[in-house]
């Protein structure tokens, strides 16, 4: 069947409705994102289809990842009539009781996250809430009311988590392809473009330029033009765009066909990291798919529009996340990014008009062409509006992807959130916009969290990755950890990145292995200022951020190391040293067990010593140790 | 210098290339199209586990592209490889997440047990290690992948025992 008209649309909505919200089996929703099939996923989906191969009243599907990573794997149940339950850390060992504990109806609390109230997205106000009538469980909290949800908003993950991502009828059922169709029959491409600008989207890929602005440039430039999506997500710590592609492929590739509708393309791009296989076969699924349903393709809906989209997947280089230099891995060449006198909206790929957004940039479009810019507008701040998605990870309790309004403070993410820092260790600061960004400390934990706010403390939004860090982590190591990172991928084309870039390295070096001299942290803030300024692409003027952040906000950090040559924090080896606090060891021998070099001895009960000329400083110790007695000196 | 040498290592392996099924590769599933140049290369590399140099030249010829560029292909993208790899390939996470949560003391570990650095093979071909920045498996920390199989939470005493399980 082709879809031609939003009554073909609603039709296949309507059938397919009634499977998601009132299934006429028990069915179970198994979160399979890469994160959910690393921590298990996979063997209980298998389990359980093994158990239930689907003619016993139980149906066992695949899902995306609901975002709360660190209680993965989680498995939704749910039944007409019945409520619909989350379920947490379903191992293959716990996957039949967790099924079975919800047909008894036991509902055992410290199995399950939550209950949903609503599984509607904003784009369904116009139908019931299918568990409005369903009286809640007692002693089970709501899942929009625990902390981690409470102060989300979703958007560009509205749907992942709540469909299958490998069925395009899901997809439709909740409002998909309706604002592309819409589009195509009754939007003219400059009202889709001032939608896009009125709505104040910015390039959530970490540049943060006007899509608006970025589509009109292209749609006014001549000659065949290309719709791009960055999934060349290389951000360490940031995952946001995988879980898009794996939970909910087709908002992307709706998305693309509305920018493309607007700039007049009939051909797109989409390339895809190399560490995400599982997002390029979602991805070629959800293609395929939308081509049998005549959403892409030549002729799409008769109405003359054709639009073909292709995968390419990178080999491996941080700098491809780059415009230009992404450009030119797609056109089968070395990604070296090139200067931008002339903008790839003019001359990009193939020397034609290309327009490029990144994967959370394309899931918001939908939303806007369907809610009105209006209400988009209404969430955010002044000049960053609507939402964020930022993956909260490092040294945090609730690890996971958290979508949340534009203004919110960091506060309020890593600690209502997030939960705080665990194991009741100390905050210390949290990373922002990877490599590129910075290291932003407890003073600013205040700050309103948006474009412009990020970039005056000298970090910046990037693609929302945010590491929490504590007192085990040493900024000095991460800022040398940042230019390592740097080194290998700078594509060396330029002096100032790639001898820049090596020679703070060195010197970071030195200070971590002690080896630091005097003036070492004027030489890195003037060396830093030189590559901030006269690098070629964004890599390279960006690079310098996470030293120069550490420097201007943790300098006494650097001076322990340079001076007293003292790793507080206990990561440069060369700088510190383990001792047992005889106070609080209660010989409990664990530490001596697992000493791989025979360096701590003692009786069972007894005070324990450890020997520091035989000690490593692996850390095991101080890892196991429950009794915070491995002191660092 | 030692790029060199590696080419001179990787010419000396005898390595049996199937020219038929390389064609098919570079016309059927790419279209001969020079565009697909990075997605032939990593396809040759799924096939043979590295990337032979007899199959560089041929695709070389082939596609119409001067060898050195494909050589420049090879040597930018940090998933290429020239040398041949081992039978399992060993992937620590050295993104920030891991890094903080003490992925470089996991890393210490493998160093130690295999006695290679990243990038190198074992003699007797057993493993590769390969270090990766992030597969997205932050709420797993420190992460290590070998082959396609995610081992999470590793601490560096449980190294040994997971390498037990390859062989």
């Amino acid at each position: 069947m082709k879809i031609e008209s939003i009554k073909d649309l609603e039709a296949i909505s309507q059938e397919f409705k009634k499977k998601l919200y009132y299934p006429e089996a028990i069915k179970v929703n198994i979160g399979m994102a890469s994160c959910g099939i690393a921590a298990g996923a996979q063997a209980s989906f298998e389990k359980a289809i093994k158990e239930f191969p689907g003619d016993n009243g139980i149906k066992i599907h695949q899902s995306g990842c609901i975002g709360f990573c660190e209680a993965e794997p989680l498995v939704e149940i749910l039944g007409t009539g019945k409520p619909r339950v989350l379920y947490k850390n379903i191992t293959e060992d716990k996957i039949l009781d967790a099924i079975e504990d919800y047909i008894e109806g036991n509902f055992k609390k410290k199995w399950i996250l939550g209950q949903m109230r609503d599984p509607r997205s904003l784009l369904e106000d116009d139908i019931q809430n299918p568990v409005a009538d369903i009286a809640p469980l007692e002693k089970i909290p709501f899942l929009e009311d625990i902390p981690f949800y409470h102060k989300q908003v979703k958007i560009a993950l509205r749907n992942c988590g709540y469909i299958d991502p490998d069925s395009i009828e899901e997809y439709i059922s909740k409002k998909g392809y309706f604002a592309f169709i819409k589009a195509l029959n009754d939007i003219e491409p400059k009202e889709i473009i001032r939608m896009v600008k009125e709505s104040g989207l910015r390039g959530r890929g970490g540049g943060g330029f006007s899509a608006g602005k970025k589509w009109e440039t292209c749609a006014r430039n001549e000659g065949d033009k290309y719709i791009i999506c960055n999934a060349d997500e290389g951000d360490p710590g940031a995952y946001m765009d995988r879980s898009i592609l794996e939970g909910d492929p087709h908002t992307v590739l709706e998305g693309m066909l509305i920018a493309a509708l607007a700039i007049g393309s009939s051909q797109g791009f989409i390339y895809v990291r190399n560490e995400y296989p599982l997002a390029v076969k979602r991805l070629v699924t959800a293609i395929k798919a939308a081509e049998k349903y005549g959403l892409v393709g030549d002729n799409i809906a008769g109405s003359g529009f054709s639009f073909n989209i292709k995968i390419s997947t990178g080999a491996g280089a941080f700098v491809c996340g780059e415009s230009t230099a992404l450009m030119a891995s797609l056109e089968g060449n070395v990604g070296r990014p090139r200067a931008k006198y002339v903008h790839t909206v003019e001359k990009g790929f193939r020397q034609s008009p290309s327009n490029l957004n990144n994967v959370e940039s394309y899931a918001n479009v939908p939303v806007i062409l369907l809610k009105g810019a209006k209400s988009y507008t209404e969430m955010g701040t002044e000049h960053s509006k609507g939402t964020k998605v930022f993956s909260l990870v490092g040294k945090i309790k609730n690890t996971g992807l958290v979508e949340v309004p534009m203004g919110i403070s960091l506060r309020d993410i890593v600690f209502d959130i997030g939960g705080g820092v665990p194991r009741k260790k100390k905050f210390k600061a949290v990373q922002t916009g990877g490599p590129s960004g910075g290291c932003i400390p407890e003073k600013y934990l205040d700050l309103g969290v948006d474009f412009d706010e990020l970039t005056k403390v000298g970090s910046m939004m990037g693609s929302g990755g945010m590491i929490v860090m504590d007192q085990d982590t040493c900024m000095v190591d991460v800022a040398r950890y940042f230019l390592d990172f740097l080194k290998e991928e700078s594509c060396g084309q330029c002096n100032p990145c790639r001898e820049g870039i090596k020679r703070m390295l060195e010197i970071l070096t030195d200070i971590c292995e002690g080896n630091g001299k005097d003036g070492d942290i004027e030489l890195l803030e003037e060396l830093g200022a030189m590559v901030q300024k006269f690098s070629l692409c964004g890599l390279g003027t960006s690079a310098p951020n996470p030293v120069l952040t550490t420097i201007l906000y943790f300098r006494d950090e650097y001076e322990a190391h340079i001076k007293d040559k003292k790793c507080k924090a206990g990561v440069c080896k060369n700088l510190f040293y383990y001792e047992i606090d005889e106070e609080a060891c209660n010989g409990c021998t664990l530490c001596a067990k697992k000493c791989p070099q025979d360096a701590i001895t003692g009786e069972k009960k007894e005070p324990h010593k450890l020997d520091n000329e035989k000690c490593i400083k692996c850390g095991i110790c101080y890892d196991v140790c429950k009794f915070d007695a491995i002191l660092i000196k | 210098m030692s790029e060199v040498a590696r080419v001179e290592t990787t010419q000396s392996i005898e390595i049996e290339i199937d020219y038929m099924e390389l064609d098919n590769i570079i016309e059927e599933d790419f279209n001969n199209d020079k565009e697909n140049l990075i997605m032939i290369i990593q396809a040759i590399q799924r096939r043979y586990n590295y990337l032979p140099r007899p199959a560089l030249a041929y695709l070389s010829t082939k596609i119409g592209v001067p060898f050195s560029k494909i050589y420049g292909i090879a040597t930018f993208y940090s998933t290429l490889s020239l040398e041949p790899r081992g039978r399992n390939i060993i992937s620590i996470c050295l993104g920030t997440a891991c890094h903080v949560r003490g992925g470089e003391r996991v890393h210490e570990r493998l160093v130690d047990s295999l006695s290679i650095k990243g990038g190198e093979t074992t003699e007797d071909k057993r493993f590769t290690l390969e270090t990766v920045r992030c597969i997205g498996c932050c709420s797993l920390g420190p992460v290590v992948k070998i082959n396609e199989d995610v081992h999470g939470h590793i601490s560096s005493d449980q190294v040994d025992k997971i390498l037990d399980q390859y062989k």
